[in-house]
């Protein structure tokens, strides 16, 4: 019985650990395979010039372009997200304090928009897009993604402003605060790190979202100078450089893979460093 | 003065989904004296409490029925200000839950909320509330960190300083000393003797031995009514109801 026992405990040790350490061998596993293909075409005019004689063909220049389109998209998109998304989490917060059941409904639709496919979001955004008369520019590809990020931000945020304990409303109330005050003087100073988190967090998404941006940024191998041109993306520029047929063309595809990774993973390191610094300071 | 009342209350009904929380409440809050509500938990203290400020309103599924007046103003129908009503009473809650500012702006935030803007004001009103809970000379020199650096015994006192920024006639203050050590908590009890010259307070506890250190006036509660009320000699010498005394038996 003691016997059983034992090999039973050794058995899920074994099972659960190989489920754990076989993610991160598996994650470690991608990482190096992007970097081994393209860390030879990684260098400096990579990141400092277009691509010359045409994203498909010419095998000479680097991915400035989608750099630069995928960086403004998700700026862009971030910053329409923050102005809809953070009155969004604290009116939830404050003025539906008191009305549980609307909470948890519009929680639940965030929710739901969260889960819808990117993909369905950038057919949403090219029919808007057609219905606005526009062409696919830097700007639709900014409303789709912002479209895509919006409820990450407000969900995000609105997670951590729900930590707020019910004390500290009342304690704020109870000196006459009133709802919009207690929002902005409370909420949300209480609530920032979440708020930082939530911008990061989001950034991450848009900043590597393809399907959002295939028909509502366009693609170009110039670096978008206005709203309305049409403007590369990292993940498009995977996407399309990796079906040439040239090979200096598809390692190109690979260094893009690395710089949208390293950029990914910059951002939700410090994500968490950020989060994690704020919260040491802010420990109840 | 005796006579005076602060806070007013007849007929107060509190329920949710048919149950009752409080049935048929009648209640003198007396002007400079010390009420403390006791009974054991559940028993709708609390809910009593934070019907005085209307923070009921908070929890929509609670209704409320009946009269609470201040200052002859019944604030359940008033059209009045809800803000205002509320800046009447200082909250202390189980829990300190100091703003997420500086210990300085904690204080002056209440200060503002009553109109004030001139700095040397601000200031002055600031070290004012500080000396009254007797937490200036400890702060003084850290007015701008965070409250979380101070320990919770003086984060309770800053928040009660913060209450009375707002120049209240009434302190509620919710098991105040609940979360507190032996020693915080007789200076918060002190504070709340050396208080009651200038408002009229209202303690919440379930702590027998506090209440008969504090009480000026004992309200005893059991199943959200109220069986007995009076002076603390004459209830914990001769209590009445058999709820009261077993109680008195238990809670010794």
């Amino acid at each position: 019985m003691r016997y059983r026992k034992s090999f039973v405990e050794l058995f899920y040790k074994i099972l659960t650990g190989i489920a754990c350490y076989s993610l991160i061998v598996i994650l470690g596993y991608i990482i190096f395979v992007i970097f081994k293909k393209g860390i030879g075409m990684l260098s400096l005019k990579m990141i400092t010039t277009v691509p010359s004689g045409g994203y498909y063909y010419g095998g000479e220049g680097g991915v400035l372009n989608a750099i630069a389109g995928s960086f403004y998209i998700a700026v862009g998109a971030t910053i329409i997200a923050v102005i809809v998304g953070v009155p969004a989490a604290l009116f939830i917060n404050s003025h539906l304090q008191h009305k549980p059941r609307m909470q948890s409904f519009i929680r639940y639709m965030l929710d739901a928009l969260w889960g819808i496919p990117s993909i369905v979001y950038g057919a949403f955004g090219f029919m808007l897009m057609i219905y606005l008369g526009m062409s696919a520019s830097l700007l639709a590809g900014i409303i789709t993604v912002a479209f895509l990020i919006t409820p990450i931000i407000i969900r995000t945020f609105d997670e951590v402003l729900n930590t707020i304990p019910k004390g500290l409303h009342e304690s704020a109330l109870a000196l006459g605060y009133t709802r919009m005050q207690l929002a902005f003087k409370v909420l949300w100073k209480q609530g920032f790190p979440g708020f930082i988190t939530a911008v990061l967090f989001a950034f991450g998404r848009g900043i590597g979202d393809a399907a959002s941006v295939l028909f509502t940024a366009g693609y170009t191998d110039l670096v978008p100078q206005y709203l309305d041109e049409p403007a590369a993306t990292l993940p498009l520029a995977i996407f399309f450089q990796l079906s040439s047929p040239i090979p200096e063309v598809r390692n190109r595809a690979y260094a893009a893979g690395i710089i949208l990774t390293a950029m990914i993973l910059i951002i939700s390191v410090s994500a968490r460093l950020v989060s994690r610094k704020f919260s040491k300071t802010n420990l109840k | 003065m005796k006579n005076k009342n602060t806070i007013e209350i007849s007929n107060l009904n509190v329920w949710v989904d048919n149950q009752y929380i409080l049935k048929n409440v009648n209640l003198d809050i007396p002007e400079h004296q010390i009420t403390v509500l006791l009974g054991p938990s559940g028993c709708g203290k609390t809910t009593l409490l934070k019907s005085m400020n209307r923070l009921t309103d908070l929890y929509k599924e609670l209704k409320v029925t009946g009269e609470i007046c201040i200052d002859g103003d019944d604030i359940l129908k008033s059209k009045r200000n809800i803000y205002e009503i509320r800046q009447k009473m200082g909250l202390l809650s189980q829990k300190p839950y100091p703003l997420p500012v500086s210990i300085y702006k904690n204080i002056a935030y209440g200060i503002k909320l009553k109109g004030i803007k001139d700095r040397k004001l601000l200031d002055y009103n600031v070290e004012k509330r500080l000396k009254e809970v007797g937490l200036w000379d400890e702060v003084k020199d850290r007015l701008h960190s965070s409250p979380d650096t101070l320990s919770i015994g003086q984060q309770q006192r800053l928040c009660l300083a913060r209450g009375l920024a707002v120049k209240p006639r009434l302190i509620l203050a919710d098991e105040p000393t609940s979360a507190l050590d032996p020693l915080s908590s007789k200076i918060i009890e002190d504070l709340f003797k050396k208080l009651k010259e200038h408002y009229s307070i209202v303690v919440v506890t379930h702590i027998l031995r506090q209440a008969k250190r504090l009480a000026d006036n004992v309200v005893f509660m059991h199943y959200g009514e109220i069986v007995e009320q009076g002076a603390p000699d004459q209830l914990f010498t001769n209590p009445q109801s058999p709820e009261l005394k077993k109680y008195l038996v238990d809670g010794n």
